[in-house]
């Protein structure tokens, strides 16, 4: 190996390099795959068909979260379709030899919440899931990609994929965050800078201050959204906060092995004066609040601003300005503050974990859910979910008016009961305000932080959470 | 799912009439709702292509167009596909009779997943797409053929340049598109890097 200074991604490409393909990809192996009951099913047939066992049944871990109801979860679950596919993915863990995380593991939830939470996702690992928001475990300096089903099939048959590299560039977010300022507004900041294709082609690798200054949970909530950036994964490089989070995980190495094991973990961070394809500056203290106004992630604003005008944008924009205005059916030029609301989501593997919850419920504690909005509450795992009821959010939560509810992805995407009906305007923490995506086709999605939400659950309307005394 | 047991499937070009579906940034989302995945196969997925779109426009819709039935190649905007990694998108678009995709640009997993499934997604210049839009529209009955050993798509418009990464190209030309048995062909390579990696436990080592 030379020892020209490398970036993580670099080292980390070149660790699970099995050969290189006569295609120009390469051929990468895959250290950690996870897998969920959407977009395995199909994948587990296939491998079938072609006659071939899972490779690597230890490195394969499931759970179940798409699908599952979070008010009851009882067997059988009350829709066949969900029950089939739950069904599915059990049986094809049992005749795989492959570890699942159901409910009964006391471990289920979202997979990019347990994955961390167990201590699967470590640093210089490559991670793939059938889920495009995979790229949050990058947040521990693993490159973890989101892939497609024939890609679940690849995984499980050889524990490879065959994948082009990536250029990098570099984020670098300066300064420091105002209060009421989180995680979730600097990855919409960053996507409204670089736009929602800017990152294709790229991994994101994100640094500076205030990325330095974040926990691994908020860290974690800025890598999820770099696919909504364009980015097929983003980074940070591991530091002793990634070290202390692992400690003492289920599957991270006991205390004998633990110190030279982080060693490792360490020096996979970029070196010094490696270099970058690209590199980027933000000023983090500029950063607002940011809310969504339009159809995708891009479409953000700071809270005191106002929704463009398709006058006021770019000639490349205008068309999708335009769209987004009449499918939201918002007023060119209107203030975003003051948007009424009528469902509130908190959870999603953006912003369901538990400091995500604890910073919801100080804004919850200042009032109660406005009457005619719906509010819920979804825990992003078990385990975020038992820590929040040993501190007592969930009383904090239900005295407020919310809903509190059992683990699962929820009202992200709909696939379970959880949905907006009609043209109802919900305020949410999750990651894609795309058309129809929480469940209603006609449904409309404004994207914000999770006290963001809890505050606009409050007042019925989108407002400056900056202006809320949590007495903090 | 058919699978390319012993013969390699080459795709060389794709012959048919097509079908213009107009607009930018069309997510995968817009091209299966969620609400319609929730199977354990992808056999019926054909039938819910674009199923809300579809009923927004109320049967006027250009995949409800009998104008258009039975074509085999979809003829988008830019940025098709973006949005989640669902191969589910590909997969209903495949089952309703697609082939093949010309478009301005494409999102990348909704590419790679077509590429997987033997689907090509070629980019025209912006002023040739909208020619090969105008045209199809104009005389739907007519032939469009993208051929990929020539990089050329051939229509009524004329002959344009169409443009695909050479390793698409190539994997879909040889028939190496199927990923999986490209991959297994490393053999013992596979078990070696596994070995070569810290946390990677290996049976019976
Ligand atoms: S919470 Fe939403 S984005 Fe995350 S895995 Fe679930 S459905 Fe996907």
């Amino acid at each position: 190996m030379s020892d020209r200074p490398r970036s993580l991604f670099q080292k980390v490409w070149e660790a699970h390099r099995v050969r290189d393909l006569p295609t120009g990809q390469t051929q990468l192996f895959i250290g950690t795959h996870l897998i969920h009951e959407v977009t395995s099913p199909q994948a587990f047939a296939m491998i079938r068909e072609l006659g071939v066992p899972v490779r690597f049944p230890n490195r394969t871990f499931a759970t179940v979260d798409h699908i599952i109801p979070t008010d009851d979860q009882s067997r059988p679950l009350a829709d066949d379709l969900a029950e089939a596919m739950m069904g599915e993915l059990e049986r094809n863990c049992r005749e795989h030899g492959v570890q699942f995380f159901g409910p009964e593991s006391g471990a289920q939830g979202i997979v990019h919440v347990i994955g961390p939470e167990l201590g699967l996702t470590q640093p210089g690992q490559t991670i793939a899931c059938g889920d495009s928001h995979t790229s949050t475990h990058g947040a521990f300096g693993a490159i973890a990609f989101g892939i497609g089903t024939s890609q679940v099939r690849d995984v499980l048959a050889s524990q490879c994929l065959a994948i082009s590299p990536l250029k990098v560039r570099r984020i670098e977010v300066t300064g420091k965050l105002a209060p009421g300022v989180y995680a979730k507004d600097v990855i919409l900041a960053i996507i409204r800078k670089l736009g929602v294709n800017g990152g294709v082609g790229y991994a994101y690798e994100y640094a500076g201050p205030v990325i330095d200054a974040m926990s691994m949970e908020e860290r974690m909530t800025v890598c999820n959204m770099s696919i909504e950036g364009g980015a097929r994964c983003g980074y940070v490089n591991p530091d002793a906060k990634t070290v202390e989070y692992l400690r003492g995980r289920r599957f991270t190495p006991d205390d004998a092995t633990f110190a030279k094991k982080a060693e490792g973990w360490l020096a996979m961070a970029s070196d010094p004066g490696c270099a970058y394809d690209d590199v980027v500056t933000i000023d983090g203290s500029k950063i607002e609040p940011s809310v969504t106004w339009g159809i995708h992630p891009g479409h953000n604003l700071g809270v005191s601003e106002s929704i463009p005008t398709p006058a006021g944008v770019r000639d490349d924009e205008r068309a999708g300005v335009e769209e987004a205005l009449e499918y939201m059916d918002f007023v060119a030029g209107a203030s975003i503050a003051g948007t009424k609301i009528d469902v509130a989501f908190i959870g999603s593997c953006t912003n369901g974990r538990i400091s995500d919850l604890r910073e919801a419920a100080k804004v919850a504690k200042t009032g109660h859910v406005k009457a005619g909005v719906r509010a819920l509450v979804v825990p992003g795992s078990m385990a975020v979910q038992r820590e929040a009821e040993a501190e007592g959010l969930d009383e904090v939560f239900r005295k407020a008016g919310f809903e509190w509810r059992e683990p699962g992805c929820s009202m992200c995407l709909a696939m379970n009961p959880d949905k907006l009906r009609g043209r109802e305007v919900c305020a949410s923490s999750s990651n894609r305000n795309f058309k129809g995506r929480q469940g209603s086709p006609t449904g409309r999605t404004l994207l914000m932080s999770p006290a963001m939400v809890a505050a606009a659950a409050i007042a019925g309307e989108v407002v400056d959470v900056r202006e809320i005394a949590t007495g903090d | 799912m058919a699978t390319n047991e012993d013969v390699l499937v080459r795709i060389e070009s794709v012959e048919g009439t097509a079908c213009v579906v107009r607009g930018d940034d069309i997510d995968t989302d817009r091209i299966i709702p969620a609400r319609f995945m929730k199977v354990v196969t992808f056999d019926d997925m054909g039938r819910h292509a674009f199923a809300d779109a579809r009923k927004e426009a109320k049967g006027k819709h250009p995949l409800d167009d009998p104008r258009y039935s039975g074509a085999s190649i979809l003829v988008v905007g830019k940025n098709f596909g973006c949005g989640s990694s669902r191969e589910h998108a590909p997969q209903a678009l495949m089952r309703f009779g697609f082939q093949a995709f010309v478009g301005a640009s494409f999102a990348e997993i909704f590419a790679g997943n077509c590429t997987a499934l033997g689907l090509p997604c070629v980019t025209l210049a912006e002023r040739d797409l909208a020619k090969l839009m105008d045209s199809v529209e104009l005389d739907p009955a007519q032939t469009v053929t993208v051929d990929l050993r020539a990089k050329q798509v051939r229509s009524r418009a004329g002959e344009m340049a169409a443009i695909l990464p050479d390793g698409v190209r190539q994997q879909l030309v040889e028939g190496t598109w199927d990923a999986t048995r490209v991959l297994l062909e490393a053999g013992d390579a596979i078990e070696r890097t596994a070995a070569s990696l810290p946390y990677v436990e290996m049976p019976g080592r």
